[in-house]
């Protein structure tokens, strides 16, 4: 039982990474926090697929001359090299508009925000 | 010489590329004018090969193009069936549309120093999008929903020249999105733990010989999620009222048109074919998560838009209660079903991006958000939007001779087939609420005096005549419903029977 559980402990840090980025994303306020959090969240799935690509004892897929080298599945690696990209362009994206909203609010709290906006809506 | 046919046989690889590339060089290319012509050839190129793929689709049937010339399950393929050649030509189509419109829209509503970027912007919208409808790769699904989606964004935000609140209302879409992709990507990971294969053709193969199994659930509810955030299906919607709201005319005409439709068709593919075989699971997830998610969606959606005074949101929530009918059709799980909602995603984005261009040609000339009192006697102001508008609404209301009339009689008819009485009533009734909405324009636009006549300007040929256009194809295929029925019939049968 123990054994089963920390065999597979790096996917039980995945699912904490995971809930905790998700959380931060849900329960705070400043944005970027916020933005914080979501870059944690997709961290967690990059290290779910590099889990799922190890082969136990294997070694990177590099052509050694051997036969029967056993390596880990490389795909996966290749696959979280474009959501890495995806995930950069995300938190720029979101890191430049946050930019822009405390230039056109003076704040970057979402409630206070929430409530400007309010006022805009009521004009 | 070129040789013709490399050209032709590479055309589902290059209507996705060819944006792709035009999208730097309208950035580069600094004066807006050009920048938009482009645009515009991008578009009208990307028409030109949908309408060409899907006149070869129907007529020698599927396409199966591999990227580099690699075999899948291995390489990444590109499908173009009876499914995706009807969607990619919507597209495409609402994209030339939405691109003639843009030129003079966006000079009036952006900073002047983003007028070219802004092409940039929206041809990798386009190429997204057209992406997202042909890949057949379920990673590189998720590689051009961001593409469109991260574009999409910057599109929204661009508003903010009228409003600041259209910051905040792209952060809230980044935001909501990019966890929505993320859930698609845990999903696909989910899926590939199982499968160990990427290609959705391949996935759906080995997925049949599972039952039962609780990654393959897991990961199919991920998938989903993450596509209900993409296309705005209730309790998941919050981000698209706010977008359209604050975006620029010609954006929300682009996103209504387009990027919710193509997110709709990818959930449909995916709950037609990776879905499909786990039965009891397959139940669930449509009786019990989709059907009630639609009928709310439905409801709340007119209801709100009953209430509301700003045009803008009024049909944004307008757009919600529509993504409800659409996604009735398809818990249904019939092939007639999802014919339906075939019919209706051609017909709702015709529909809706005419009442945004509308909705825009106004603003231009008010110079401010639009409320319903604006629209006083604006036949006398601006008669020909005030007619195309009036069609249009009166197609959104699905009143006879226009094309809301046809999605809604086969949206019935196939809850009728199904004998779901209860879905009926509920469709007809709201049916009849959407008034509340659609009358309060209608009624302001004719029947009451302008407060300002001082505002009589000569109507811009330029912006009017996409819409004035698109009014015409909401009585013409309205009246001669055949192209539409057929290619969704079509497409309901590709992926209805999975003809691999």
């Amino acid at each position: 039982m123990i054994h089963g559980i920390l065999g597979i402990w790096n996917y039980w840090i995945v699912i904490i990474l995971m809930m905790t980025g998700l959380f931060i994303v849900i329960s705070r306020h400043n944005l970027v926090k916020k933005m914080v959090g979501l870059t944690i969240f997709q961290t967690s799935v990059f290290l779910f697929y590099i889990s799922l690509g190890k082969v136990q004892g294997g070694t990177a897929p590099i052509l050694t001359g051997y036969k029967n080298t056993l390596y880990s599945n490389p795909l996966p690696h290749v696959l979280i090299l474009t959501a890495i990209v995806v995930g950069v362009a995300t938190t720029a994206l979101g890191l430049a508009l946050i930019l822009r909203i405390k230039n056109e609010y003076g704040t970057i709290e979402e409630n206070e925000i929430a409530s400007l906006n309010t006022e805009e809506n009521s004009k | 010489m070129i040789d013709f046919s490399v050209f032709q046989n590479s055309l589902p690889a290059l209507q996705v590329v060819v944006p792709l590339l035009l999208a730097p060089v309208a950035v580069l290319v600094t004066i807006p004018f050009l920048s938009w012509l482009i645009a515009l050839f991008g578009s009208i190129f990307c028409l030109y090969s949908s309408v060409s793929l899907f006149l070869l689709v129907s007529e020698f049937g599927k396409i199966n193009y591999y990227m580099g010339g690699w075999l899948p399950p291995y390489g990444i393929e590109y499908i173009i069936d009876d499914a995706s050649a009807f969607m990619i030509v919507l597209i495409s189509l609402m994209g030339v549309f939405a691109t003639t419109y843009a030129y003079q829209s966006l000079k009036n509503e952006i900073n002047k120093k983003s007028q070219s970027k802004v092409y940039g912007m929206w041809l990798l919208a386009l190429g997204g999008l057209l992406g997202l409808v042909t890949t057949g790769d379920a990673f590189n699904l998720f590689v051009f929903l961001e593409i469109s989606s991260l574009s999409s964004v910057t599109l929204v935000a661009l508003g903010s020249k009228n409003d600041k609140r259209a910051l905040t209302a792209a952060f809230n879409y980044l935001l909501i999105g990019a966890v929505g992709a993320t859930f698609y990507v845990i999903g696909v990971g989910l899926l590939y733990s199982i499968t160990g294969t990427l290609n959705i053709a391949d996935l759906t193969l080995k997925l049949s010989e599972l039952t039962n199994n609780n990654s393959m659930k897991a990961g199919i509810s991920f998938i989903i999620i993450g596509l209900m955030v993409k296309a705005a299906i209730f309790p998941l919607h919050i981000w698209l009222p706010a977008a359209y709201t604050f975006a620029p005319s010609a954006v929300a005409v682009l996103l209504t048109a387009t990027a919710t439709k193509a997110a709709l068709y990818v959930l449909s593919r995916i709950l037609f074919t990776l879905l499909f075989n786990a039965d009891e699971f397959t139940v669930i997830i449509l009786q019990w998560i989709l059907l009630p998610a639609s009928i709310v969606a439905i409801v709340f959606g007119t209801i709100r838009a009953i209430f509301e005074k700003d045009i803008k949101k009024l049909l944004a929530f307008s757009s919600l209660s529509q993504i409800g009918y659409i996604t009735i059709g398809l818990t249904l799980g019939t092939a007639s079903g999802i014919m339906a909602s075939f019919i209706h995603i051609a017909n709702h984005s015709m529909m809706k991006a005419a009442l945004f261009m509308g909705v825009g040609a106004i603003s231009i000339k008010f110079n401010q958000s639009i409320k319903l009192d604006n629209l006083k006697g604006l036949y006398q102001i601006m008669p020909i939007t005030s007619i195309s508008l009036t069609i249009v609404i009166l197609s959104l209301l699905g009143i006879p001779l226009t094309i809301g009339f046809v999605s809604k009689v086969y949206l019935l008819k196939a809850v009728f087939n199904h004998g779901n009485w209860p879905i009926l009533f509920i469709i007809v009734v709201t049916s009849f609420l959407a008034l509340g909405y659609a009358w309060k324009m209608i009624e302001n636009i004719w029947m009451k005096q302008p407060d300002n006549m001082n505002l009589l300007v000569k109507e811009d040929p330029k912006i009017y005549f996409p819409l004035f256009v698109l009014a015409i194809f909401n009585i013409l295929f309205g009246i001669f419903a055949y192209p539409i029925v057929n290619s969704a019939f079509k497409a309901s049968n590709a992926i209805f029977w999975k003809v691999i």
